[in-house]
């Protein structure tokens, strides 16, 4: 079985983000960039699955700047066997990658594309299920836990009550929730083992594909801010304020 | 042209966060219509007509629809877009795995989670777990959306008069079925719905300490939520988490237990009416968005909390 891994590069987990100034976007000068985290757990299954014998190959694949091939290289490091960036300088929206990733799908033939459900940069929590649409596969979304066996995936999903669990058709497209790995940290030796393995360079115009954005940003701006409030001392003190003051018990 | 809500129910009842979702496709057009795609969904679409502000129920049966998975219920909302300029879903795991494969279909982009209604063709979502708020305008000719429940009044439930039409089915492709679920079985109020939300964080230690703010969230008619550190720590089910990659609330009254407050926690509640903060270290983040704060040890805290509760006869609305 073979595996392809959508990564993308994002603002660290651990910055706080800065809105800029002229209100274009947040400030990305200068400011630590990591994997997403979501498309780690989603690397770290797919190398389970391959350690597992379940997977043969995992093909990872990154869109955007030339720094995206750092997100690739921490892919391989973790166990993914070749990488494809699609090299763009323009502004990629979901639907342009969830395009660009059935190109490289009809390429390379995967039985299943694993992604993050969602990139903490733009939030949008939409590649995944736009990438099945378009390719005509089934979905399994917000994953907490993945199953495959005789063409089907048994896919436990995490949704607002609780877990759903769906059987679905092989090809299919899964995105990662946080529980369903703990994702590793790649080894030194992997790391150098890593910058030896393949990296192919595509762009979306060899792809064939009409990357214009749909949305326009009109503005970015900072959240309107919450002053913080007083510390009580006693619990007592506490209800009387909830009780009196604001009236919400 | 009308605007198409996207239902979110069990076939007998709808999801609350459908209300406000309502709300914000009244904000675009005056003509809402609801999609109810269902499995013996009738008592759902006569439910979903009562709705203030809906002008008509479309109405799809089919087994296929019964669990409202993606794959059966993505074409028929494609076979219905042609009569709609916007098509808006709740922003809660149904709408979010539904409303991209739609958008896909259409060949258009989708607009996830928004807050404000700017026009017809602009909106303002959070991104970068709500620490900045970006103002987008489409150039689709179908908008699909998803809606952020806490940020629109819920429309009233009763009193509409929307026509229930039956409406065709779509072709079911046969590319999942549903296996079973587990859905947490609480008596308590569902975290996006309540008036008040008691949670703990890391600070708590253990599942089973959560007994205590569950004691005092008892007290209040509270739900009882859980920080990501506290789900990752497995004290608590995901379906418990609140912020950026788990539910956004907006509570009358939000007690953070043993949470410090990092922005992924941050953004899914700071927009609560009250906050309160109870954290053993007095440099906790959290306490910067907190209206009332005690530092202390939770363990003594909690327990006081809920005897003074009773002493002073608190009692859940």
């Amino acid at each position: 079985m073979k595996l392809l891994v959508a990564v993308k590069r994002v603002i660290d987990y651990n910055i706080k983000v800065r809105v800029k100034g002229d209100e274009t976007g947040v400030e990305t000068a200068n400011v630590k960039m990591s994997m997403n985290p979501f498309d780690e757990i989603a690397v770290e299954e797919a190398v389970r699955l391959h350690e597992a014998g379940t997977a043969t190959e995992i093909v990872a694949v990154s869109m955007g700047v030339q720094q995206c091939q750092e997100t690739i290289r921490t892919a391989l490091a973790m166990g993914c066997d070749r990488g494809i960036h699609v090299k763009t300088d323009d502004e990629l929206q979901p639907l342009a990658v969830a395009k660009l990733l059935a190109k490289i799908v009809e390429q390379e033939s995967p039985d299943v594309v694993v992604l993050g459900k969602q990139a903490i940069d733009d939030d949008s929590n939409q590649t995944g299920q736009m990438l099945a649409g378009l390719l005509g596969w089934s979905q399994g979304t917000f994953a907490s836990e993945i199953a495959l066996a005789d063409g089907k995936a048994n896919v436990t999903r995490e949704i607002d009550g609780g877990l759903q669990t769906v059987a679905i058709n092989l090809p299919a497209v899964i995105t990662t929730d946080l529980r369903l790995n703990e994702p590793r940290y790649a080894s030194l030796p992997n790391i150098m083992k890593a910058k030896k393995k393949e990296i192919a360079e595509i762009t979306p115009e060899e792809l064939g594909v009409d990357i214009a954005p749909r949305l326009t940003t009109l503005k970015v701006t900072e959240p309107s801010q919450r002053e913080g409030g007083i510390k009580v001392e006693t619990v007592a003190e506490l209800v009387n304020k909830l009780k009196n003051e604001v009236g919400v018990i | 042209m009308a605007v198409l809500v996207v239902a979110d129910h069990d076939n007998s009842a709808i999801v609350p966060i459908v209300l406000n979702t309502v709300t914000a496709a009244a904000a675009i057009d005056a003509d809402v219509h609801v999609l109810v795609a269902g499995s013996n969904a009738g008592a759902a679409a006569v439910t979903a007509g009562k709705i203030v502000g809906v002008s008509k129920v479309l109405h799809v049966d089919g087994a296929a629809y019964e669990h409202q998975l993606a794959e059966a219920l993505a074409p028929v909302v494609v076979a219905h877009a042609g009569s709609y300029s916007h098509i808006l879903f709740p922003s809660n795991t149904t709408g979010k795995n539904v409303a991209p494969r739609v958008a896909a279909l259409l060949d258009v982009a989708q607009i996830s989670d928004i807050v404000e209604v700017v026009s017809a063709d602009t909106f303002v979502r959070p991104i970068y777990a709500g620490n900045a708020m970006a103002t987008v305008q489409s150039s689709d000719s179908v908008k699909v959306i998803t809606v952020r429940g806490t940020a629109f009044a819920a429309a009233e439930a009763e009193g509409g008069s929307g026509a229930v039409d039956t409406a065709n089915a779509a072709d079911d492709p046969g590319l999942s079925s549903f296996v079973g679920q587990e859905l947490t079985k609480s008596e308590r109020p569902e975290l996006t719905a309540a008036r008040v939300i008691v949670s703990g964080g890391r600070g708590m230690q253990s599942g089973e300490n959560f007994e205590i703010i569950e004691k005092v969230a008892d007290k209040l008619g509270a739900a009882v939520g859980a920080s990501r550190a506290a789900v990752d720590a497995g004290y608590k089910p995901n379906d418990y988490q609140v912020g950026q990659t788990g539910k956004v609330v907006a509570p009358e009254l939000y007690i953070a237990v043993g949470i410090s407050g990092a922005i992924q926690h941050l953004a899914g509640m700071k927009d609560s009416k009250v906050i309160v903060a109870i954290n053993k270290d007095e440099e906790a983040p959290i306490f910067s968005v907190a209206d009332y704060g005690i530092v202390g040890d939770l363990f003594k805290l909690i327990p006081d909390l809920d005897d003074e509760l009773e002493t002073q006869d608190i009692k859940p609305r």
